[in-house]
């Protein structure tokens, strides 16, 4: 690791040299273990099964709404679709075949999102391609406009820099920025 | 009425084409002053148009409250026992009335911006006319599209169809002001910004002017939405005050976008960089109002909220074409105008978090419109419809909305231009200790404690986001304590004052600034009240008399049933006594109604409100199976954090439109010996 942070000293990079030296890298490694931990979990009982598919279904009675949340008295579908979930879930068929089953029986829009499959994974990918290609975008602009040239001085006055310079930006910090 | 209202509406039309067609060429012939002379006639019939709208409002107004039913538009959004302030109401209860009360909010900013015409008489000459271009829009639609003014066909009929019982809610008297007042406010940055453009306007004046009008404007969309949200929770039942509806999606777009501007603003303001960008920004913003409209006016995203299909789709489709085309046409024309004057000197600097902060603001803005869309997408496509619902946005919009919530917490601790890592660290080091401990105390506390207690991340993916909300947001509260406690030291220590008082002097010397920390504090108050739903329980049971139903810590006894009639509607109560620990702390009596002119059915859920939980109950009338009454209870911890961190959004906006104080000159000791000799000068000379 101190061979990486010397190397983006080197770089120009001293914020993530001193990152990568710094007692963060353990921080890092208990929040990856958490989310594997969290990742690796998975809900058993039928009670959370049930709530977890029906609050990724819809009611198909046009109410728009989550088929748990549905709140209609005589709707009348929401009933009828609760029990068909409770029956498949107590049956032990798996979250893919009790989706499966109500897409075929009530078409696509009875799920609340779209599927991972098919032209519908474009939903889930197209926001994270926009922030991966915005992110590249301001690192980009980020770096365009540090390399640009600074705007030249009038005649007479020399540039401040270092240790002055420091000193000038505190003072200016301090009786303008309260 | 219906005459005066047509005619007031066709005089209004006139009025701002007049406004437009000849302040446009009072601008072009500017140097001739017989054109100046006629373009001041353009400003003053601009003026005028805001008196015809209000009168076409005041006769829709009137017609509802005397009960005309010969104007159909009353005749399906009234009846004669419709409670007065509903009657009020109507006039944006409505497809018609409520492109009505758009014209007519936009003709009130479109007076008050002619009005202050001298702050920068050309800029603001451009403006009027950009206004005035949007107003003959909205003015066509009433006149021929949406006449709120259209007769009845056949016979007249004795009473009207009554107003959506949903709608017959308090709220809804004020909601849709508010957040049309947001709405519509957003086309006068748009206007500002526009013309800036068409004249390149030297200077950031433009800028200054633009930013009050936004945040004024920002201030009522903030309001509108959370009162949409508390309306849809105490109104439709269904335990919940957000569903990612296609309405609620259209009134948040432009609310991020704007929220946006409002940052990068600053960075054009101090660093004369981000001009491009901001110009694009305020047009987004407009634009994206204007596309939300379409998208819920036009039929073509279905929507539990939208109105009803209609011609008027076509109209906003061309006007958004027109408006994008006119925008885009002077944006090239022009860009040069737009460079940068300054140079990015650091990663880890003010500049570039206002980067990244605008790139998650406008990536959740594109992804709410992505997913807003991706019905219709899928349609076009694929041939069938799917719906993207709550899991989606859930999915897609927490981790870019905690990436956020980062940035809200570091974006404050940094400099201008640079800051050093040493800084940031001193800086950040005790916060985020602070963030940590708080997180791990969540997470060991027994789950008994109830909510938002025994967070344990690892069992549901719910938990772990809630958690990282509760941190992350200790994390920013703790950044602006520390923020407000380093700048009241040193006034104290210049002052002598107690550490309060130059607390509260530090905020009158930079009220945008600390205005700006208290919308984020009101931000992450509401956050932790987002957090809360992760451990929402409900239980719906059939109840007869003495039946009980435990949910959480409460026991809910059913006492009795009862019903009233009121000329309105008739209303039937469930009568429940609260108990928790073996003691009665309330009586609860959620409410069902049935309207007699539109003959529909509503629940009034009771909210029983704390700090800690809300107890939700919902009434909702007899299993046709059983005979038996259903009540159904929701546990709903924090949501009352939402609604204060609301009211503490709005008094820091408020906070922040308030000039500065000016800061104290120091004056050297010496200067003050020779000062107290000297004669008294009087205040003003």
């Amino acid at each position: 690791m101190s061979t990486f942070s010397n190397a983006l000293s080197k770089q120009g990079a001293p914020f993530l040299a001193a990152f990568a030296r710094g007692g963060y890298r353990k921080l890092i490694q208990m929040f990856v273990l958490c989310l594997a931990v969290f990742a690796l979990t998975g809900a058993g009982d039928p009670a959370t099964r049930f709530s977890e598919l029906g609050h990724q279904m819809m009611c198909i009675c046009g109410c728009g709404q989550i088929l748990l949340e549905c709140n209609h008295v005589g709707c009348p579908d929401s009933d009828g679709m609760r029990n068909e979930l409770m029956t498949a879930v107590n049956r032990g068929d798996s979250d893919s075949l009790v989706e499966q089953s109500f897409v075929q029986k009530y078409g696509p829009t009875v799920l609340a999102a779209p599927t991972t499959t098919g032209f519908d994974r474009t939903a889930w990918i197209v926001p994270f391609v926009a922030l991966a290609l915005g992110l590249s975008i301001v690192v980009l602009v980020i770096r365009a406009w540090k390399n640009r040239p600074a705007p030249a001085l009038a005649d007479g006055l020399r540039p401040v820099r270092g240790a002055e310079l420091e000193l000038f930006r505190d003072q200016a910090r301090k009786e303008t920025d309260l | 009425m219906a005459l005066i209202g047509s005619f007031a509406l066709l005089l209004a039309l006139a009025l701002s084409i007049y406004s437009f067609g000849v302040g446009l060429l009072a601008l072009f012939f500017r140097r001739d002053p017989s054109w100046e002379r006629l373009g001041e006639t353009a400003r003053r019939a601009g003026v005028v148009v805001f008196g015809a709208v209000v009168l076409a409002a005041i006769a829709l107004v009137v017609s509802a409250f005397r009960d005309d039913f010969t104007i159909a538009y009353i005749f399906h959004h009234s009846n004669r026992d419709l409670p007065a302030p509903y009657k009020f109401a109507t006039l944006w209860s409505g497809q018609e009335g409520s492109l009505l009360f758009w014209s007519l909010l936009l003709a009130g900013y479109g007076f008050v911006l002619r009005l202050r015409y001298k702050t920068d008489p050309r800029l603001f000459a451009y403006a009027s006319v950009v206004l005035a271009g949007v107003q003959i829009f909205f003015l066509s639609l009433v006149n021929f599209a949406a006449n709120p003014f259209g007769l009845l066909e056949g016979p007249l009929r004795p009473d009207g169809s009554g107003l959506n019982p949903l709608l017959q809610y308090p709220e809804m008297v004020i909601h849709p002001p508010m957040l049309y007042l947001g709405y519509v406010g957003f086309t006068v940055p748009f206007a500002f910004a526009l013309g800036a453009l068409i004249m390149k306007y030297p200077g950031e004046k433009w800028i200054h002017i633009t930013r009050r009008w936004t945040m004024v404007t920002w201030g009522f969309l903030t309001c509108g939405i959370f009162l949409g949200a508390h309306w849809a929770y105490s109104v439709l039942g269904w335990g919940g005050y957000w569903g990612w509806d296609p309405v609620e999606n259209a009134s948040l777009m432009p609310w991020l976008v704007g929220t946006a501007f409002l940052h990068s603003v600053m960075m054009q303001e101090k660093r004369g960089m981000l001009k491009v960008w901001n110009m694009w920004l305020v047009f987004a913003t407009f634009w994206l109002a204007i596309l939300g409209t379409f998208l819920t006016r036009s039929g073509i995203i279905s929507s539990v909220h939208a109105f009803a299909q209609s011609s008027i789709g076509s109209w906003f489709a061309w006007f958004l074409a027109i408006t994008f085309a006119v925008f885009v046409f002077f944006f090239f024309k022009n860009k040069d105008h737009l460079r940068s004057e300054h140079k990015l000197e650091s990663l880890i600097s003010r500049e570039s978090s206002f980067l990244f902060n605008n790139l998650l603001f406008v990536l959740l803005c594109f992804t709410v419109l992505w997913g807003t869309w991706f019905p219709k997408i899928s349609e076009l496509v694929q041939g069938n419809k799917v719906t993207v619902g709550a899991p989606f946005y859930n999915r897609v919009a927490i981790p870019v909305a905690l990436l956020l919530l980062i940035l809200t917490a570091i974006g404050p601790l940094l400099a201008w231009r640079k800051t050093s890592f040493e800084s940031l660290k001193r800086n950040f080091m005790w916060p985020t200790l602070g963030a940590v401990a708080v997180m791990a105390f969540l997470m060991i506390t027994p789950q008994n404690w109830g909510s938002p207690f025994g967070l344990r991340p690892w069992q549901d993916v719910a938990y772990f986001y809630s958690l990282m909300a509760i941190g992350l947001s200790v994390l920013v509260t703790l950044t602006i304590a520390s923020e407000y406690y380093r700048g009241g030291k040193v006034i104290a220590g210049h002052s002598g004052q107690g550490m309060f008082a130059s607390m509260v002097q530090l905020t009158h010397r930079n009220t945008r600034r600390y205005g700006g920390y208290i919308v984020h504090f009101g931000v992450v108050v509401v956050i932790i009240g987002f957090a809360g739903s992760a451990f929402n329980q409900d239980k719906e049971q059939e109840m007869g008399y003495g039946d009980k139903m435990t949910i959480g810590s409460y026991t809910l006894v059913c006492r009795s049933y009862t019903d009233e009639d009121f000329p309105n509607y008739a209303g039937e109560w469930a009568v429940l006594d609260v108990y928790k620990g073996g003691k009665q702390i309330d009586t609860m009596t959620p409410e069902r109604r049935f309207y007699k002119a539109s003959r529909q059915t509503s629940t009034m859920p009771f909210i029983r409100s704390t700090l800690n939980e809300d107890l939700y109950l919902v009434y909702e009338g007899l299993n046709q199976d059983t005979g038996r009454p259903i009540l159904k209870a929701h546990l709903n911890p924090l949501v009352m954090w939402i609604w204060l961190g609301v009211w503490i959004i709005l008094g820091g906006t408020v906070l922040a439109l308030i000039p500065n104080a000016p800061a104290p000159v120091r004056v050297p000791a010496a200067a003050r010996l020779k000062q107290a000799q000297a004669e008294p000068v009087a205040t003003g000379d």
